[in-house]
């Protein structure tokens, strides 16, 4: 497959995609296991939630 | 499960959990088959391999709109019907859109500079497309600016629904102005003007593209919905120890 004389500008397009693609799924997941360890905190302290449910119950 | 069911969030949790593998899994698999296809797809008799580009510049830029749509219809889902997830929704899409619709902008002009001999031209397209990547940064701001939750939805909603006129401008803007940016050429009246080892690539790719964006859409939702839990539980504690 040759890409020519432009192949820098399809390189880099598909990079940065992949790159910022990869980013969201990093940042997404940090979060998801950020708030579920704020939320096993706040149920080792004893909050508990009105339905009565452990905080980190789905 | 019916859609009355996942106003509730904890229903809603329960099915995320669910569908997250197989559309992630779904996303990946059509993604890796567009590449495949991208990659040997032939070159353009006029634009040569930089044809390659647009298979991952018109993705991102139907989602930087598309994601708009979806925080429009969540906007009346939070102003109309008071839906509790409208809100959740509209504020998990925002950051992904504004990826999207930065990741069209920058595509668009690596593919502009050996087409059009410029990286970038203040025509309607582009511009408009460009007001669109602001106006995503300013919700985001607005979301993070205002501490009240419910004051926030409310005046985000407005704002996403006063943005949305920006659609239909971003779309006929290559009919209505002259523009460098070529006119519609997948979705017109008439049929696709592209040639069929283009399409289907581009279509593939599009496909994947919108999978992906439903999981990270999905799986951002669970983390607002998460983090609102979080808050209010804090709430609690502080007025149980307050007491």
């Amino acid at each position: 497959m040759s890409l020519g004389p432009y192949a820098s500008y399809i390189v880099t397009s598909y990079t940065l995609v992949a790159a910022i693609v990869l980013i969201l799924i990093v940042w997404i997941a940090i979060d998801y296991r950020h708030q579920k360890e704020r939320l096993r905190e706040l149920e080792a302290s004893g909050v508990t939630r009105r339905s009565g449910r452990q905080a980190t119950d789905i | 499960m019916t859609l009355i069911d996942l106003a509730n969030p904890t229903k809603f949790l329960s099915l995320t959990a669910r569908v997250l593998p197989w559309l992630a899994g779904a996303a990946a698999i059509l993604l890796l088959i567009g590449f495949y296809q991208a990659a040997t797809a032939p070159d353009d008799y006029q634009q040569g391999a930089t044809v390659k580009i647009m298979f991952i510049h018109v993705p991102n830029a139907w989602l930087s709109m598309f994601v708009w749509g979806v925080m429009s219809v969540a906007a009346l889902g939070t102003l109309v019907w008071r839906h509790p997830l409208a809100d959740v929704a509209a504020k998990a899409a925002a950051p992904i859109g504004a990826a999207f619709t930065f990741l069209a902008l920058v595509t668009g002009s690596l593919w502009g500079r050996p087409m059009w001999g410029t990286y970038w031209e203040w025509d309607a397209r582009l511009t408009s497309v460009l007001i669109l990547f602001l106006m995503y940064l300013g919700l985001m701001a607005l979301w993070r600016a205002v501490d009240d939750p419910s004051r926030a939805a409310r005046a985000a909603a407005v704002l996403t629904l006063v943005g949305a006129l920006n659609l239909p401008i971003i779309k006929f803007s290559v009919d209505w102005w002259n523009t460098l940016h070529q006119p519609a050429s997948v979705m017109r009246i008439g049929g696709s003007s592209l040639d069929r080892a283009f399409l289907i690539p581009l279509l593939v790719m599009a496909i994947g593209f919108t999978l992906l964006f439903v999981t990270l859409h999905l799986a951002a939702m669970r983390n607002e919905i998460l983090r609102r839990r979080v808050r209010s539980l804090q709430m609690m504690q502080a007025s149980q120890q307050a007491a």
